[in-house]
């Protein structure tokens, strides 16, 4: 009971706040829906236990990646009005037939299969096997996985070479070259 | 009617979600919302990740979703770092004023 009451509490926000980030003007808030999203997100986790995966969700996603995204809006700028105009006929109307059709079908496979595929099913499952405590993953994530876990590292090391070498690229911008040539 | 919460549940949910990350994509012009439509269906597949581990009874769900989150990590610092190279060029981030590869 109590998980139906978490579940429809998170699940109602995560989907609010998702609704948020398409339909809002304005970037800020709609990085402040999925911030919302997340938070529940996150909370989901636990519940199906999954504390490390949690706690990894909101210091990584709420934490690091939301202040990047607010970080480039402000440098981007959030007074600029999205164009309306749309390029494509009937584009708006399309995409939402299509989405619509997307979460039906998705929808009707998850009620359609009953987890067929899932060889045996016991909900809840043992809680001591999904147990996600930081003993728990990182057994398999330094046995099992260690391959995958040395990739992660290179990947991001290479990410972090890749975003310096965009970031750094400096070419005289034209505003800035008809500031000098005016004064 | 048993209203006890199966991964089913979980499931639709990331289903519902994927799907209105899936219409921003195709509605939104904005480079970045664009972006963050990508993070919220990144996150639906990460749901399911979860529930299916939990009906599975292991913690390869559970893995495989802090991989996605890592690759998620470097994906989100190079696509910010494209789209403000692009706006310093271009002084936009509306999707529809990129339509040629050239820089």
């Amino acid at each position: 009971m109590v998980e139906l009451v978490v579940f429809a509490l998170m699940g109602g926000a995560s989907v609010l706040g998702a609704l948020t980030v398409v339909r809002a003007r304005n970037p800020v808030y709609a990085a402040m829906g999925l911030l919302a999203t997340l938070f529940s997100m996150a909370v989901l986790y636990v519940l199906n236990l999954a504390h490390f995966v949690a706690a990894v969700q909101i210091i990584v996603y709420a934490g690091a990646v939301m202040t990047l995204f607010l970080f480039v809006i402000m440098l981007i700028g959030v007074d600029k009005a999205e164009d309306l105009r749309e390029s494509i006929p009937h584009q708006r109307r399309l995409a939402m037939a299509l989405g619509l059709v997307a979460v039906g079908i998705g929808i009707a496979l998850v009620a359609q299969g009953r987890f067929s595929w899932v060889p045996v099913v016991s909900s809840p499952a043992d809680p001591q096997a999904t147990n996600g405590t930081v003993e728990a993953i990182a057994a398999p994530l330094f046995g099992e996985w260690v391959l995958a876990f040395e990739a992660t590292a290179l990947l991001l090391t290479i990410a972090a070479a890749g975003a310096i070498a965009l970031a750094s690229h400096r070419r005289p911008s034209p505003v800035l070259e008809q500031e000098t040539g005016a004064s | 009617m048993n209203f006890v919460v199966t991964p089913g549940w979980y499931m639709t949910l990331a289903a519902i979600l994927f799907g209105i990350g899936a219409l921003g994509i195709l509605v939104r012009r904005n480079a970045l919302v664009m972006f963050m439509c990508i993070e919220l269906m990144l996150n639906a597949v990460n749901l399911t990740f979860i529930a299916a581990g939990r009906a599975l009874g292991n913690l390869d769900g559970q893995l495989a979703v802090f991989f996605v989150l890592v690759v998620a990590a470097a994906e989100v610092v190079v696509g910010l770092a494209i789209i403000v190279a692009i706006f310093r060029l271009r002084q936009t981030a509306s999707v529809d004023d990129l339509t040629e590869m050239k820089g």
